[in-house]
């Protein structure tokens, strides 16, 4: 056992732990701060695998970003104690069973294929080559999803303001 | 730091897949809008573990995983945007957020 391994099992556990928690706690401002510590666990796997930028992006997107947006919308909706309604047991014992399946046929699936490693020499992961592929307009580049990615966060902005605006009597 | 050789690549997918369904189940299970949309987050961040684990195990001669992971999260965070507009929105209508409530097209 050497050091990254446990930090990796740590990690896993601290995701799949405060995930089914985010899920159960009827408190729903825990379930907010929860659903952080998953987020902030999954920025450590990131940088785990040799991934900083997309860890840095993880981090400052979604534990500073959306996490917020949660926990600012729940403010604004609901009581800081209020508790969230039991659900149905049907609903507990329907969505079980689909989870269940789910995994078991995901694992079936996992172990059942054999992946197998390309032998190309790995790419160096650095500042430089990431923004040097992102506007590549080489067959290889990303130039094109990076400008379809503009536009789209284009119009969430514009959207987001018409929907949200007060509308005049 | 470099994975590959300690930890084989399916405890990462099953570590994804177990993420994927909790979410799901936390989507089927919740009636409150907000609490909804956290388990679409967690289900997309279980898809994004997936993009970069395979980039990390697979073909790490190109940067593939990577790049469709950080679309991922760039269209995340301007779902959550939209979504938490509307649900502001909604709000403000029907003085409630619960999916029991909100029937105004219904029938």
């Amino acid at each position: 056992m050497n050091g990254s391994l446990i930090l990796f099992y740590l990690l896993a556990t601290a995701i799949v732990v405060f995930s089914i928690a985010s899920v159960v706690d009827r408190r729903i401002l825990r379930a907010a701060i929860y659903l952080l510590v998953v987020l902030v666990a999954i920025a450590g796997l990131l940088y785990m695998m040799g991934y900083q930028f997309l860890a840095a992006v993880q981090l400052i997107l979604y534990a500073g970003g959306v996490v917020v947006l949660i926990i600012f919308s729940i403010l604004l909706t609901s009581q800081i104690n209020s508790r969230l309604d039991a659900p149905k047991l049907s609903h507990i014992v329907g969505a079980f069973a689909t989870a269940c399946t789910g995994v078991s046929l995901t694992l079936v699936a996992v172990y059942s294929f054999a992946f197998k490693r390309t032998d190309l020499e790995p790419v160096v992961v650095n500042m430089r080559s990431i923004g040097l592929e992102l506007l590549s307009v080489e067959p290889s580049g990303y130039a094109l999803p990076f400008e379809v990615m503009s536009i789209l966060l284009l119009a969430a902005l514009v959207g987001t303001v018409f929907i949200a605006r007060k509308a005049r009597s | 730091m470099n994975l590959t050789s300690q930890i084989p690549l399916t405890h990462i997918l099953v570590l994804s897949a177990l993420l994927f369904f909790v979410g799901l189940a936390g989507v089927v299970i919740r009636k409150n809008l907000i609490t909804m949309l956290m388990g679409v987050e967690l289900m997309l961040n279980a898809v994004n573990i997936n993009f970069v684990a395979f980039n990390h195990y697979l073909f790490p001669h190109r940067l593939e995983g990577h790049f469709f992971a950080l679309i991922v999260m760039a269209i995340a965070a301007a779902e959550a945007a939209v979504a938490i507009a509307l649900i502001i929105n909604i709000y403000r209508r029907f003085h409630t957020v619960s999916v029991d409530d909100i029937d105004e097209l219904k029938y």
